[in-house]
């Protein structure tokens, strides 16, 4: 059933068809849980499946051509007996293992809805993504690839599809779950299983769990689920693909032991995420806590809060027989047996990567949008614009409702409620929001600190703006969900601006320039520039904000008002990113490691947000500083060392960094810094 | 089980009844015991064109004007084809066949069930040849007159020309019974022996006429297609007539053979002195000696007798270089390269075989077919890959997979007793309800086994041993004599489906081992998705079987048919998807081909078959040997 669109396959956004949502919550609210949790399960399973049992699974895995050929090459190495390593390996699949039981997930069925009718209004699905994944289940082994911006995540799609009848997943899930005793056993019994977050060098770790992967893959044991994102995105932006597990479980279809897999990107929009002031006061330094039961007990007092709804979009299964059509020669593999372990090629990690950024950009375009993205991207650029009184609630809504417009046209996925006033739409988002904002006498305003934490009375100046920052991180996180609807315009925009004249190539080189210092920090496909500039131009020209002429691009009377909301949503990052270059610049040793980078930077940002050099709070995010340092790095204005005394150590191409800040801020033409890096 | 009563009683051996029976023995005619081993000179046969000659063709299967006893337009002899009988039965024509003259039941659902046919929906072939459709010949006077000058006897009518422009790939055959004519072969030329097709040869090189060597006209490659960019005049040099043997040598246990013989009667004449080749491809009955060397043909039996390129020991082919051939016959020579293998798959591009000496072996005194049901196909696959490392494959060891053993049971003739029909019905239900094997999923190999009475017994119970350890079960010599005879009418059935709106074909790949069942599997997939994907409107047969095994891996062939109704060109339609069926097999692994040869139709791959340097020493090898292309049928390079 896999289809071969895998993304904006028509031009225009508005032509993008989406379904419709089914509240599932309805229904749990009528009947019992109980009976809903001990009615009949009969999920439709893989015409290919040959049925085993979770200990047949491990015999398989322990006893497959891939695994034996590690084991002995590894005994040869190490000088270990193959008996020893084998015992090694058990011990692996062992800690690994998923013990999926039904019992379990009835026990989940049963206390999930509780829980979720008390924290959510509703869970929303696409009744036709669950047809089309029930269709492709049955025709091909299954990889569900749902976003990852919570804890719930994986429980909430196991919990969807135990509810519609569907094949349980498998899910891989990160070590640091088992610490949690009970719960990591009952997480292992109801589908998931754990990899260790680091394994590097670990020959034999590798083999088997990639082989413990692609034989439930392989098999149609289960629908096989990881987060692309490799982690919780903290900033709600999505993270840049991670390719381990993708790269194993394309390994099946193209080394011909399946005929194809389908990938399901499956996006989960929380109106409000549980986990909103964790992530933020994370983002700000403290460090995030080490997932206990205890921790877990704690933050049930999140029960009592609403958390508005949940949207969860299963797109269109996308079939990796159809993503390789054409860019990979299958035959290479012809030459080698198929267990013996190979890197992949340079020509698959590209098509992996490639697929992933599909992937991805497949689950962003169906990530649904509450009204309060757009409020909180509008109410952060007023702050950010120095308005200390707020903005009074009916220009809030002009603004809103004028942006609702563009992003529509922009072809995102918004839940607006039309038939409500606009007025009402907006004083609903701001009340479910109210810990992060406040209406006084009219006007709006980000809170000034979160509702807890912090204590209140008799904080520095510092513990002040740290206080402030924890709300407009938290405020970024929902602005930031709107961020892919316009990042490639807002790049166009940033280019328009930034260069005098209006000649189309410079346009263009200047994007380029932009959108490759940004590929950190945004999910912009790696070789995509064309494609994405002529996306960009086509809905700026659209939106009547470009006219777009063989060498000349230039901005209609009309057009301001978007060119300057485009260039404004990108600037808290144009200006992260330069003060980073400053930073490396001005105040960076000698012997700056990578690991006192972010410290130092936030040290940095800290003094020039109180003089008052620095206008936007988020800069303090550590995500943004990653990225920009991984940007440097990438670009080879800074470079790690390895390897000594010296491991980690940052070098700073000083000159270098200089011009791409020099660039940014757009006192250098991006010709000049092209030639700088040479 | 073939009817072979009429003249035989008296034949003077015994094994060589029994053989005839087994495989040749379809035929039912009078066998010429004294035209059979003639080592005559060869003697100009009389000037005029179309006269049978009373000293040769006796006793040989395919005369000059093929179209007295085979059909234009589709495969085989005229009188043998299914057809559904007044009642709506499935019946077999004719009484060349162990099934002719035979009411097949379960045919007709088979048919319908499987492809959605219908019997309203009948579409008819052209009767006759329309001789005005074929573009009149264009000849070389010059050569046509220096070649009446030999007594070489040749035609233009329209019907030899247009007989040998085609083989048996679907398009072509199709074509045919809409009346659809395309570039022919200007002239048919019947050389008699060696030395006619040098003169021809020579003549052509003289005359820049294009020549295509023509033998038993069942390529399945597009082998046989007049390249339609041709200018020239060409020729189509049938080697039909070249049909002897030439010598025996019990001694060495050679036989000395004119290339243009068929199968069918290389075997038969091997037989009544004792003898066989074993070599038996599927189209035996009509393909020819030079045809196998030509394609590198393999025969069923390659396991006892080895392939094509093991079974020949001195080739001589004429190209217009002159002739090619080897100074003596040691068994294995160290002498650079072996010059066979530029001939062996040349496909007619270098030059006409015209003399083959080739190996023979006593007629095997016993031989016993034999069956075996397994609960899978996966489960059948290790079984015959176990009998590959144990090297104990007998004689023939194919695995049909579970649309096919349906297939094959569709196939079964109206069986008179009611204890037969009882004792199946038995059967049935001890597999499937005591055994609990799933009708849907259930293969059958099948399996035949050669050579000395006690061997073959201990033989067979090697393979059945290790077939048991497979969950296999015994299913009786009757299944698998089944399946053999299968073989020899399958290509009948195709014309019966093209009556009825269904076309299709077979092809073939040889794969190692461990992606046998991955090949399988994900080829069938492929075929079904493509139809799905080209608008085909009901559910294609995607079907499979291993019918070779090697040390390193298998031969698997796959049979691919759907009802084309609603389709504007079915035969594109046709060829999309088994050109996406082709890249399948590349992508996992699968040659490009095991035995059919590449011809025109799979040319385009032979650069990432055999790499750009490879292709370059074959170009360079025919630069060399026929510089002005007189052998221009443009196959394989």
């Amino acid at each position: 059933m896999a289809s071969k669109a895998v993304y904006s396959q028509h031009r225009d956004p508005l032509l993008k068809k989406r379904d419709d949502f089914e509240d599932i919550l309805e229904e749990r609210r009528k009947t019992s849980d109980l009976r809903y949790a001990l009615r009949c399960y009969t999920p439709a399973l893989y015409k290919g499946l040959t049925p085993c049992t979770v200990s047949d699974l491990k015999t398989m895995v322990l006893q497959s051509d891939q695994l034996l050929y590690v084991i002995n090459q590894v005994s040869k190495e190490t000088g270990t007996a193959t008996d020893e390593i084998q015992l090694e390996a058990e011990a692996i699949l062992e800690e690994m293992a998923h013990r999926l039981q039904l019992t379990t997930v009835r026990f989940f069925a049963f206390t999930l809805s509780k829980i979720f009718k008390t924290l959510f209004r509703s869970i929303c699905v696409n009744e036709e993504g669950i047809q089309r994944l029930q269709q492709a289940i049955q025709e091909h082994p299954v990889v569900l690839l749902p976003s990852h911006r919570s804890y719930m995540d994986f429980l909430l799609v196991s919990y969807i599809l135990y509810t519609y009848d569907l094949a349980l997943p498998v899910i891989a899930a990160g070590m640091d779950f088992m610490g949690m005793k009970i719960v990591g056993e009952m997480l292992r019994m109801s589908g998931a299983f754990f990899i260790r977050r680091s394994f590097g060098g670990d020959k034999l770790y590798w083999a088997v769990f990639s082989e413990y992967v692609k034989t439930m893959l392989k098999n149609g044991f289960a629908p096989v689920e990881f987060f692309l994102e490799g982690t919780r995105s903290r900033t709600a932006k999505s993270l840049t693909p991670k390719l381990g597990l993708l790269n194993i479980v394309m390994d099946p279809f193209l080394k011909g032991q399946v005929f194809d897999v389908s990938l399901v990107p499956v996006s989960i929009s929380y109106e409000r995420i549980l986990e909103e002031a964790l992530y933020a006061r994370e983002l700000l330094g403290v460090p995030k806590p080490k997932e206990s039961t205890s921790g877990l007990f704690k933050a049930r007092k999140i029960l009592s809060e609403n958390y508005g709804s949940i949207h969860v979009y299963f797109g269109q299964p996308v079939s990796a027989r159809s993503l390789a059509e054409g860019r990979v020669d299958r035959s290479q593999f012809n030459l080698t047996p198929r267990h013996i372990p190979s890197k992949p090629s340079e020509g698959i990690q590209d098509f992996v990567n490639d697929s992933a950024f599909r992937l991805v950009r497949s689950q962003e375009e169906n990530m649904v949008l509450k009204p309060w993205v757009l409020l909180a991207a509008l109410l952060l650029q007023n702050q950010a614009a120095g308005n200390k009184l707020g903005v009074l609630v009916e220009d809030l809504t002009e603004q809103a409702v004028w942006l609702r417009d563009l992003s529509r046209q922009f072809g995102a996925f918004l839940h607006w409620p039309d038939h409500v006033p606009p007025s009402r739409v907006v004083s609903s988002s701001l009340s479910l929001h109210r810990s992060l904002v406040r209406v006084s006498e009219g006007r709006v305003q980000l809170n000034s600190e979160s509702g807890s934490g912090f204590p209140p009375a008799a904080m520095t100046p510092e513990e002040e703006l740290l206080s402030k920052a924890v709300v407009v991180l938290s405020c970024a996180s929902y602005r930031n969900q709107v961020l892919h609807v316009f990042i490639r315009a807002a790049l166009l925009a940033c280019a328009v601006h930034s260069v005098t004249g209006s000649r189309k190539q410079e346009i263009f080189n200047t994007f380029s320039f932009l959108r490759n210092m940004f590929s950190n920090e945004f999910i912009l496909r790696p070789g995509a520039e064309v494609q994405d500039f002529e996306e960009a131009c086509y809905l700026l020209v659209k939106s009547a904000v470009l006219q777009i002429h063989q060498q000349e691009v230039l901005v209609t009377d009309s057009g301001h008002r978007t060119l300057a909301f485009l260039t404004s949503i990108l600037d808290p990052f144009v200006q992260g990113y330069q003060m980073v270059c400053r930073f490396l610049c001005e105040e960076a040793t000698e012997t700056l490691t990578e690991n006192q980078f972010v410290p130092a930077v936030r040290k940095f940002f800290i003094k020039h947000l109180l003089t008052g050099g620095l206008k936007y709070v988020e800069v303090l995010s550590s995500d943004l500083q990653k990225n920009a340092l991984a940007a440097l790095l990438r670009l080879g204005a800074v470079q790690k060392l390895r390897g000594g005394a010296d491991q980690g150590t940052l070098k700073v191409n000083t000159v270098m960094v200089n011009s791409l800040e020099d660039t940014l801020g757009g006192k250098l033409p991006t010709q000049k810094t092209l030639a700088a890096r040479l | 089980m073939a009817s072979n009563s009429s003249g035989d009683e008296s034949s003077r051996h015994q094994t060589a009844r029994h053989r005839l029976s087994v495989i040749a023995g379809h035929l039912q005619r009078p066998t010429d015991r004294n035209a059979a081993l003639l080592a005559v000179d060869c003697k100009a046969q009389g000037s005029q064109p179309n006269v049978n000659t009373s000293d040769r063709g006796e006793g040989r299967t395919v005369p000059r004007r093929r179209q007295e006893i085979m059909k234009w337009n589709g495969w085989g002899y005229s009188d043998s084809r299914f057809l559904f009988n007044k009642k709506g039965q499935a019946e077999f024509t004719g009484n060349r066949y162990r099934l002719s003259g035979m009411i097949i039941p379960g045919l007709k659902d088979w048919m319908e069930g499987t492809f959605g046919a219908n019997l309203q929906h009948k579409t008819q072939a052209t009767p006759v040849l329309n001789t005005s459709a074929v573009q009149p010949p264009t000849l070389n006077e010059a050569f046509v007159e220096e070649l009446k000058s030999t007594g070489i006897p040749f035609s233009h009518e329209a019907e030899d020309r247009v007989f040998r422009a085609h083989g048996h790939c679907l398009h072509e055959i199709f074509a045919l019974r809409e009346g659809k004519i395309g570039r022919v072969p200007d002239m048919v030329v019947w050389p008699n022996c060696h030395n006619d097709v040098v003169k021809i040869v020579e003549l052509a090189c003289k005359h820049n006429v294009c020549l295509i060597p023509y033998g038993g006209g069942t390529s399945v490659s597009s082998a046989l297609e007049c390249p339609p960019e041709e200018t020239r005049s060409i020729v189509s040099l049938d080697t039909s007539q070249m049909n002897r043997i030439l010598w025996i040598d019990e001694k060495n246990l050679t036989a000395h053979v004119e290339s243009g013989i068929v199968g069918q009667d290389l075997e038969r004449l091997l037989n009544e002195s004792g003898y066989c080749t074993g070599h038996e491809p599927d189209s035996m009955e009509f393909s020819s000696l030079g045809g196998w060397v030509a394609t590198r043909a393999s025969g069923m039996k390659k396991n006892i007798y080895g392939n094509i390129e093991d079974l020949v020991i001195h080739i001589k082919m004429v190209t217009p270089r002159g002739v090619i051939e080897k100074s003596c016959q040691g068994p294995r020579m160290s002498t650079g390269p072996d010059i066979h293998h530029f001939i062996l798959g040349s496909e007619g591009t270098l030059g006409v075989v015209t003399e083959v000496t080739i190996k023979i072996r006593p007629m095997p005194e016993y031989q016993k077919y034999g069956s075996v049901v397994f609960p899978n196909f996966e489960q059948g696959v290790a079984c015959l890959r176990e009998v590959a490392r144990q090297r104990c494959a007998p004689a023939s060891i194919r695995l049909m997979d579970n649309e096919q053993f349906k297939f094959g049971h569709a196939l079964k003739p109206q069986v008179s007793s009611i204890f037969t029909s009882f004792l199946d019905g038995l059967k049935k239900f001890y597999i499937t309800k005591f055994k609990g094997f799933d009708p849907n999923r259930l293969c059958v190999a099948t399996l035949l086994f050669e050579g000395p009475r006690e061997k073959v017994l201990q033989h067979e119970k090697q393979v059945y041993d290790i077939a048991a350890k497979f969950g296999g079960l015994a299913a009786g010599e009757d299944n698998g004599q089944r399946g053999y005879m299968l073989t020899f009418v399958i290509a009948y059935l195709r014309d019966l489906g093209m009556d009825y709106y269904v076309i299709g074909e077979s092809f073939e790949t040889s794969v190692p081992w461990d992606r046998v069942l991955d090949i399988c599997r994900n080829v069938k997939a492929r075929i079904i998705r493509e139809c799905k994907d080209k608008g085909v409107q009901f559910p294609p047969l995607s079907t499979c079987r291993v019918t070779q095994t090697y040390d390193a891996g298998a031969c698997v062939y796959f049979y691919f048919a759907f009802n084309y109704r609603g389709l504007s060109d079915p035969v594109h339609v046709y060829e999309q998807v088994e050109h996406a069926a082709r890249e399948e097999i590349l992508a996992n692994g699968g040659s490009l081909s095991h035995h059919h040869g590449v011809g025109k139709l799979r040319k385009e791959w032979m650069r990432e078959t055999v790499s750009n340097v490879g292709v370059g020493m074959l170009k360079s090898v025919k630069d060399y040997v026929d510089p002005n292309n007189i052998f221009g049928n443009r196959n394989l390079l």
